[in-house]
């Protein structure tokens, strides 16, 4: 199973997960975004670019409540809140975000 | 909550060589998410776990170290590290790396985790426990 951006093959696994890490770019996760019926905006972006200074920084993906947590810390209570999240990613923010940003699926997520 | 159980997760092993110290600290982090009250314990060869500078390049694998200082962020701010067992092996406490956590209760004023005991201390807080899980 694999995506293709620019005619280049991209492996990932039966959930979507890219297998190789390194293989990520901005093309590639709009190609994915389009995958879970998602339109990426300025907004969309904010998240996913935090999830991976989060994996850079701390080698994980975290949990859904762990995200909300941090996000919320760093851009306020306007945007750190389940509706928000929800609203960007219905399928999950943790979940859809990581496959997004090229991250594997967040620690402890079924 | 009336049915939080205190649940410590003993570490002993090196982090890399055997799957067992990522394995604990992957339970650990999806035990997280059941609002327990979750300590770890670090002795024996374990506490080369917490050591900062830690590089994996030459084996090939990833370095999972990074990720304890993520174990604030899952309210996990206990982590009791064994004073004999460092200096066993020669370490001390500026050995190993910084994990902080913010203090819901103290204004989020950042606090180490990172608790060095006795082996007596250490005795006494396994004693506390309602569950032991050993890695």
């Amino acid at each position: 199973m694999a995506y293709e951006v620019n005619g280049q093959v991209v492996e990932h696994d039966e959930e979507g997960y890219i297998t190789n890490l390194s293989d990520w770019s901005r093309e590639l996760a709009e190609e994915i975004a389009k995958t879970e019926n998602i339109e990426m905006t300025d907004e969309h972006w904010e998240v996913v670019n935090f999830l991976r200074d989060y994996y850079e920084e701390y080698q994980i993906a975290p949990a859904v409540r762990v995200l909300i947590k941090a996000i919320k810390k760093s851009m306020g209570p306007e945007k750190g809140n389940n509706k928000y999240m929800y609203e960007l990613f219905p399928y999950g923010p943790a979940k859809q975000a990581c496959k997004i940003a090229g991250l594997p699926k967040p620690t402890g997520c079924v | 909550m009336s049915d939080t159980k205190k649940f410590l997760y003993v570490n002993r092993k090196a982090p890399y060589g055997t799957i067992y110290a990522l394995e604990s600290l992957e339970v650990v982090l999806i035990g997280a998410a059941f609002e327990q009250d979750v300590a770890l314990a670090f002795l024996d060869d374990g506490v080369f776990q917490l050591t900062k500078g830690q590089d994996t390049a030459g084996i090939g694998v990833k370095n999972f170290s990074p990720t304890f200082r993520a174990l604030g962020d899952y309210d996990v701010n206990k982590l009791y590290v064994e004073r004999e067992s460092l200096e066993e092996r020669g370490l001390t406490e500026d050995d190993l790396q910084e994990i902080m956590y913010e203090d819901e209760d103290d204004d989020w004023a950042e606090k180490p985790s990172i608790r060095i005991v006795s082996r007596a201390e250490m005795a006494e807080i396994m004693a506390e426990q309602d569950v032991i899980l050993s890695f």
